[in-house]
């Protein structure tokens, strides 16, 4: 059980604080892009002519154009902007730095641990590329008001495609073998291959320079943050390892 | 150094392999909520760090 509370405790420290500096980097980037957009999607959802939100469903085929999910915030709650949405997203951001922390603590101690920072480094820099670089590959960052296809086939062709880049990567960095290296380069591709759902039609009123300045910021963002978060991990995760042996040492002592 | 932690790697006893498993499925459950949710609440709350972490959104 130490093990476990070991790996939560490091999540925990190395989320907090990598999580705050995400926060941080955020709101000087990325969060006032987002709320640039958010007049535009407003302009959308008014109606103002956005071709897409006006064409029939059936004529979209599968991929149904999804504006029209951004009415929802008249109904449900939201957090009203200013301090309290700073608060919700840096909550949030801590939130997904501590699950991101606990997985790849998780994997890292099955695969024979980080070994210090270094270790933990490069163990960040696979999440920035598993995460953020090859699902936006195919799904590029998007900002509030653009055109999207149905959330469903997204987040599916997300995961799948975050599960086959980390078996790729993990195969590249832990086997020896040319046909599993082949094998992953396979897995690197296939979900490009095959294809992330698009929307429709591309039409927006969100200006190209906002969204290649969203992504250039985020990519930046996600880079800084996920180095931060492996690197502290993997101090972390050395500090507390100590403990650890010492009573499994003690454990075995007292079965002899 | 390769050899040796592909060794521990294959060395991982099966006494890890419960509180491993355990870390990885709190840490997706966790993501998960955050980032994939459909509640509306937890979408609007979490809604600028989806789009930071570009996740798909809307």
């Amino acid at each position: 059980m130490s093990l476990f509370r070991n790996i939560v405790l490091t999540a925990v420290i190395a989320g907090l604080l990598s999580g705050l500096l995400m926060t941080v980097m955020q709101s000087f980037s990325v969060v006032p892009l987002i709320i640039a957009a958010e007049t535009y999607e407003h302009v959308d959802s008014n109606g103002a002519g956005h071709s897409h939100t006006a064409a029939p469903d059936t004529a979209a085929g599968t991929a149904a154009p999804a504006s029209a999910a951004h009415d929802h915030a008249e109904e449900a709650w939201a957090p009203a902007d200013g301090l309290e949405r700073f608060a919700y997203t840096a909550a949030a951001n801590a939130l997904s730095a501590i699950g991101f922390a606990l997985v790849a603590i998780a994997i890292a101690e099955a695969l024979g641990g980080f070994g210090g920072w270094r270790g933990g480094l490069m163990f960040g820099i696979a999440g920035f590329l598993t995460v953020s670089l090859a699902p936006g590959l195919g799904l590029p960052p998007e900002l509030p008001g653009m055109p999207v296809a149905e959330l469903g086939p997204r987040q599916i062709w997300w995961i799948a495609t975050a599960v086959c880049t980390a078996l790729a990567l993990g195969l590249l960095a832990y086997t020896r073998s040319a046909l599993l290296a082949a094998l992953a380069v396979v897995l690197l591709v296939a979900p490009h291959i095959i294809g992330a759902p698009l929307p429709p039609s591309h039409d927006t009123a969100v200006p190209m320079d906002l969204h290649a300045r969203f992504v250039n910021a985020v990519y930046a963002t996600n880079l800084v943050f996920w180095a931060v978060l492996g690197a502290l991990s993997g101090v972390i995760r050395e500090r507390f390892r100590a403990g650890e042996e010492i009573s499994t040492t003690s454990k075995e002592l007292a079965v002899r | 150094m390769v050899t040796n932690s592909a060794a521990r790697a294959a060395s991982v006893s099966a006494s890890k392999i419960i509180p491993l498993g355990m870390t990885a499925i709190l840490g997706l459950f966790i993501v998960g909520f955050v980032g994939f949710s459909h509640i509306e609440a937890v979408h609007n709350a979490a809604h600028d760090t989806r789009h930071s972490l570009a996740f798909p959104c809307h």
